[in-house]
């Protein structure tokens, strides 16, 4: 009986789960970009620490391939999965706003925190997307796909 | 021997279709640890699929080598769940399966802090010939793996097992703090266990260059685990405890392999364990599997 009472209550809180996680994502088509607003004072004003390497947005660009092009897209310029990066809300954010929220993530909104990723690694990708700029038309894309991530 | 080609091939068979079907990779950047778990879950809509094995040397008895098969999914941002297949082969006796487990990581809060918790919930059924120690609890001891895999496979486990994750990354470094309660349903008392880690990546910065044994590809670090006793006798007494150097490669590729040499540090331990894996993490797999079944994406 026990047995069978605990099996039920695991069974339950995973539907439950599953239930509430699939009421998140359809709750999530608001403005990718809000989460920006949401980054702390003191950590928007961080300096990058490897604007001045060269090498930093190279090395970036191959990280950001590995990591995020599945959701945000080849250049940046987002997915379904992932808005652009390309936008102006994010190519106009400070350095630290990215990494900040790259570090932490927006785990209720599928983006998965980057925090296993060493800092300077974190950097080289700040670097790689403050180099790309924005692109026209960037903002109307992510909005017009059903995600709600702003970084994967 | 049958089961062993079961558990051996359904990873292999399993990247097969999903490279077909889920076509694009995402290099993980995969924790190094066997036992340790870290606050990290699995990235929304990714399938990792992992083979790993564990050698044990055996006092009074035979050497065992055991195999589980992983397939892990991350549902959510916050929860992440993960089945596996377990099995093994005991020299100059036999080979077997010996049962499956569900688990679930649930991360409670939303943002990084400096120690972040994780919250697990797993169901084990598996049967008292199960060896692939993935976790030391309770009283366990060297000497109950010496029994026969015919003795051991009478014996059914059905056990609940939580979890208390504690995990910290500070430059480059990542901590875990793993502590265990296990209760095997068919009442028994509470058992108790622990499994902690430190790693490093061998390079902090990434290199410019596309590259396979760049430094930042490497993680090292060191895992020790082992039993705290149960409910009725907590403590160190008749416990045994593994200290064990870990190391992993992420190849661009999108494979991981693992590698660590264990060592019992105590008479209750096995001597040594040899563990290794290989992994691989397919994106959008969710999304692959709803597109076949006719859903969007």
């Amino acid at each position: 009986m026990k047995k069978g009472l605990t099996i039920a209550a695991l069974l339950t809180v995973a539907t439950v789960g599953l239930a509430r996680a699939q009421q998140q994502t359809a709750k999530s088509k608001t403005d990718p970009y809000a989460e920006l607003r949401r980054v702390p004072e003191k950590a928007r004003d961080r300096a990058n620490p490897l604007s001045d390497d060269p090498e930093a947005p190279i090395a970036g660009e191959k990280l950001f391939e590995r990591h995020c092009m599945e959701c945000h897209g080849r250049g940046a310029l987002g997915t379904r999965k992932g808005p652009s990066l390309r936008a102006t809300e994010v190519q106009e954010a400070t350095p630290g706003t990215l990494f900040w929220l790259m570090t932490n993530g927006v785990v209720r909104h599928r983006m998965p925190v980057w925090s296993k990723l060493p800092e300077p690694q974190r950097w080289q990708i700040v670097s790689y997307l403050k180099s790309l700029g924005p692109a026209s038309g960037a903002r109307a894309e992510a909005q017009a796909s059903n995600s709600s991530a702003l970084l994967r | 021997m049958r089961s062993y080609i079961l558990i051996r091939w359904i990873p292999v068979l399993l990247c097969t279709a999903l490279c077909l079907l889920a076509p694009s990779h995402a290099p993980g950047q995969e924790a190094p640890y066997f036992v340790t778990y870290t606050h990290y879950l699995e990235e929304p809509d990714n399938l990792e699929v992992a083979a790993n094995s564990t050698f044990a040397t055996q006092r009074g008895g035979n050497r065992t080598l055991a195999y589980w098969s992983e397939l892990e999914y991350g549902v959510t941002g916050w929860w992440t769940t993960e089945f596996y297949l377990d099995g093994q082969t005991t020299f100059h006796d036999s080979t077997v399966f010996t049962g499956f487990r569900w688990e679930n990581r649930f991360r409670p809060l939303k943002r990084e802090h400096w120690i972040n918790p994780l919250l697990y919930v797993e169901f084990e059924n598996v049967n008292g010939a199960d060896k692939i120690l993935k976790e030391v609890e309770g009283h366990d001891v060297e000497t109950d793996f010496a029994s026969s895999n015919a003795e051991g496979r009478s014996e059914q486990q059905r056990e609940l097992e939580l979890k208390l994750i504690l995990s910290s990354s500070f430059k480059g470094w990542n901590v875990s703090e793993n502590l265990l309660f296990v209760k095997n349903l068919s009442n028994e008392p509470w058992e108790f266990g622990y499994a902690w880690g430190i790693s490093r990546p061998l390079a902090l910065k990434a290199s410019a260059r596309k590259c396979s044994f760049c430094a930042e590809n490497f993680v090292a670090g060191v895992e020790m685990y082992g039993g705290l006793g149960d409910r009725y006798r907590f403590g160190l007494q008749e416990t045994s405890h593994y200290l064990a150097p870990v190391m992993a490669w992420n190849h661009p590729s999108g494979f991981t392999f693992r590698i660590s040499p264990g060592f019992g540090l105590n008479d209750n331990s096995h001597r040594f364990l040899l563990r290794w894996g290989i992994s691989r993490e397919f994106a959008g797999f969710g999304s692959a599997l709803r597109r076949l079944f006719g859903g969007r994406s």
